[in-house]
C-alpha cells in the first residue's frame, strides 16, 4: 500500500525556513511542503540589507534564489500570517481562517527589534527600525527628504543604520548609553577603533546620552530630547535596542518557551512534530548543558538545516559550533569568534541581531593583544585552549584561529609566550601551521 | 601603501591570475551578492559561496574584484596545482 506523502509546514522564510525547505527536498522529492510568509518580498539576504542602504547593493541583488528555482522545490507558498497552532489536531490556522494541515511543523518565525520604550515614538513618521526590506525601504524614502538623523543602540544593527544614514548623506547624532561602543563584545581598544574612524567620517557620538522623546511636528519627528534635557533637531530617529524572539505561536499552542522557543539538539520542540530554528529557537547545547540564543545568520541557517532533515526523518544532531559572526564595523571587516566578551551592554535590551549569548560567558581567561594601525588581533586564552579571537582589519588569521578554536587544540606549548611576543599574529600562523602539518600527517599514517 | 606593499600587491595579483581562483568561507558568507553585482563576467560568485564551491568557471578572470568588495572577507585566492613544478611553494 502507497503512504501518503508526508506534509511540511513552514512558518517563515527567512534562512532558517529556506535552509529546511531545501534539506527536506533532497530527503523527501514526494512530500508536499508549505511555506507560510508574512514578508510580501520572501527570501532575501537580510545582512544585505545593510550595503543595500549604503547603496552597495541594488534590491534586485538581495535575492539569492530565483523564482525558477522556487519552482524546482516544487512547494505551495502562502502569503499571509499564521494565526494559531492546533498541535492536537495537527493543524496552523491562518489569520484568514484558512487551515493548513501538517505531520511536520517548523517555527521559523525569527526575532523583530524591541520597540523603543517611548510613547511619542509609536506612529510618528520618520522612525525606523531595520527588521526587513520594507523598513530598509522606508528608511530610504525617509533619508531622501531629511538633513540629520539619531541612531538609537548598540550592536551591529544600529552601526549599520548610522553607516547607511551617513552614505545617505544625512548628519548623523549616535546615542550610546554607556561609555563607549559594543562594551559587552568588544574591548575599549577595539571599540575607540570604531569611534574614531566614525567621528572621522562625520559622525557626532553622544555617549552616556539616553532618549527621553520624540519631538514631533504634523505627525513627523522633529527632533529628539535627551534624558539630561539636550534637544537635537532631526527629522529620523533609528533604533536598534535588541531584538525579541517571535513566540507568540509557540506560547499559545503550548509549547514550552523561555527567552526563545526551547529546542533539543534535534530542533524538536517539547511537541515532538513540531520544530524551530534561527532566532526564535533557544536550542539546548549538550556540550554546555545549557539552552542559548543566537541570532547568526550563519547559525540560523544550520539550524534549519539540521531541522529539515530531522523532520524528513533522517536522524541529524545539531551540533552547536564555536559562535562565529563575520561583519563590518566603520568599514573594518571584523570576525569575533567564541567567548570575547564581558558583562551586559547597557544600549541593549536581551540579545542583538548579529549577536550570540555564548560571546558574554565568562572564561577564566587573560587577553594577549597586538595592534598595529587598523589591523588588531585580540586573543582570549584559557589554561590550555584558545577561547576567543577578535580579528579586525586584515582577515588571514581569522580561519586559522577558527580551527584553533573550534578544535580546542591544545596551546601549551606557546601560551606563555603569546604574552610575551611583540609578533602575536606570527606566532599563531607558525603554530597554525604546524598544526595542520601534524594533522595532515597524521591523517595519511 | 608604501613601495614595497605596492609591488607587492602587484605581484600576488599577477600570481593570482596565472595560478590561482576564487574560493569561498560558507560560513562567514550571508548571500549579500555583492561579488556577483561586481563581477565583470557576471558569474554569480554569491552561489558558489552557497553552495561552497570554488569558482572554477572558465570565464573567471581572477581578477579579484569579487574578494576585493566582499564586505565580510568569504573569499580569497586559493593556489590550484594545474602548474605545479618542482621548487615552488
Amino acid at each position: 500500500m502507497k503512504t501518503a506523502p508526508r506534509r511540511y509546514v513552514i512558518i517563515g522564510s527567512g534562512v532558517a525556513g529556506i535552509a529546511a525547505v531545501q534539506a527536506i527536498r533532497a530527503q523527501d522529492a514526494a512530500g508536499e511542503i508549505t511555506v507560510i510568509s508574512d514578508d510580501p518580498f520572501g527570501f532575501y539576504s537580510r545582512p544585505g540589507l545593510a550595503y543595500y542602504l549604503t547603496g552597495e547593493l541594488e534590491e534586485n541583488l538581495l535575492f539569492p534564489i530565483t523564482h525558477q528555482e522556487f519552482r524546482a522545490y516544487n512547494l505551495r507558498w502562502v502569503q499571509g500570517r499564521a494565526g494559531r497552532i492546533l498541535p492536537a489536531e495537527h493543524r496552523v490556522e491562518l489569520e484568514n481562517r484558512a487551515s493548513l494541515p501538517y505531520d511536520r511543523l517548523l517555527l521559523a518565525t525569527g526575532s523583530l527589534a524591541s520597540a523603543l520604550p517611548i510613547e511619542g515614538a509609536a506612529g510618528c513618521q520618520g522612525v525606523h527600525k531595520l527588521d526587513n526590506l520594507a523598513d530598509a525601504r522606508a528608511i530610504l524614502a525617509s533619508a531622501r527628504r531629511a538633513r540629520a538623523a539619531v541612531v538609537v543602540g548598540g550592536g551591529i544593527t544600529a552601526l549599520e543604520l548610522v553607516e547607511a544614514l551617513l552614505a545617505q548623506g544625512l548628519q548623523v547624532h549616535f546615542f550610546l548609553r554607556g561609555e563607549r561602543y559594543w562594551n559587552n563584545v568588544l574591548d575599549e581598544t577595539e571599540s575607540q577603533i570604531v569611534e574614531r574612524r566614525l567621528q572621522h567620517e562625520g559622525v557626532r557620538l553622544h555617549y552616556k546620552t539616553e532618549l527621553a522623546d520624540v519631538l514631533a511636528h504634523k505627525g513627523r519627528v522633529a527632533g529628539v530630547v535627551t534624558k539630561d534635557g539636550r534637544r537635537i533637531a532631526c527629522e529620523i530617529l533609528a533604533f536598534a535596542i535588541g531584538v525579541k524572539p517571535r513566540m507568540e505561536l509557540a506560547k499559545a499552542a503550548g509549547l514550552k518557551v523561555d527567552r526563545g522557543v526551547l529546542a533539543d539538539e534535534h530542533l524538536q520542540t517539547s511537541d515532538p512534530d513540531i520544530f524551530a530554528a534561527g532566532d526564535v529557537a533557544q536550542v539546548y547545547d549538550p556540550f554546555s548543558g545549557k539552552s542559548a540564543l543566537d541570532t547568526l545568520w550563519g547559525t540560523a541557517r544550520e539550524q534549519g538545516h539540521c531541522a529539515g532533515m530531522n523532520m524528513a526523518g533522517h536522524s541529524a544532531a545539531y551540533a552547536k559550533r564555536v559562535p562565529l559572526n563575520v561583519t563590518r564595523l566603520a568599514g573594518l571587516t571584523t570576525t569575533i569568534i567564541g567567548t570575547v566578551g564581558s558583562g551586559p551592554d547597557p544600549s541593549l535590551l536581551g540579545i542583538a541581531r548579529g549577536d550570540s549569548e555564548t560571546w558574554r560567558q565568562l572564561g577564566l581567561s587573560v587577553t594577549a593583544e597586538n595592534t598595529f594601525e587598523v589591523n588588531r588581533l585580540r586573543l582570549l586564552v584559557g589554561e590550555k585552549h584558545l577561547l576567543g579571537a577578535v580579528v579586525m582589519g586584515d582577515q588571514k588569521l581569522s580561519k586559522p584561529l577558527q580551527e584553533l578554536i573550534n578544535q580546542r587544540v591544545d596551546i601549551t606549548p606557546i601560551r606563555a609566550a603569546l604574552f610575551q611576543t611583540p609578533k602575536l599574529g606570527d606566532m599563531v600562523a607558525a603554530f597554525w601551521t604546524q598544526w595542520r602539518e601534524r594533522e595532515h600527517a597524521g591523517e595519511k599514517s | 601603501m608604501n613601495l614595497r606593499n605596492f609591488f607587492r600587491a602587484d605581484s600576488n595579483r599577477r600570481e593570482a591570475l596565472v595560478v590561482a581562483y576564487v574560493v569561498p568561507e560558507s560560513s562567514r558568507c550571508v548571500q549579500c551578492g555583492i561579488c556577483s553585482y561586481n563581477c565583470p563576467q557576471g558569474i554569480d560568485v554569491r552561489r558558489h559561496a552557497w553552495q561552497g564551491e570554488p569558482v572554477r568557471d572558465s570565464h573567471c578572470l581572477t581578477c579579484g574584484e569579487c574578494i576585493n568588495r566582499c564586505p565580510r572577507g568569504v573569499l580569497s585566492f586559493e593556489r590550484t596545482h594545474l602548474f605545479k613544478e618542482e621548487g615552488t611553494r
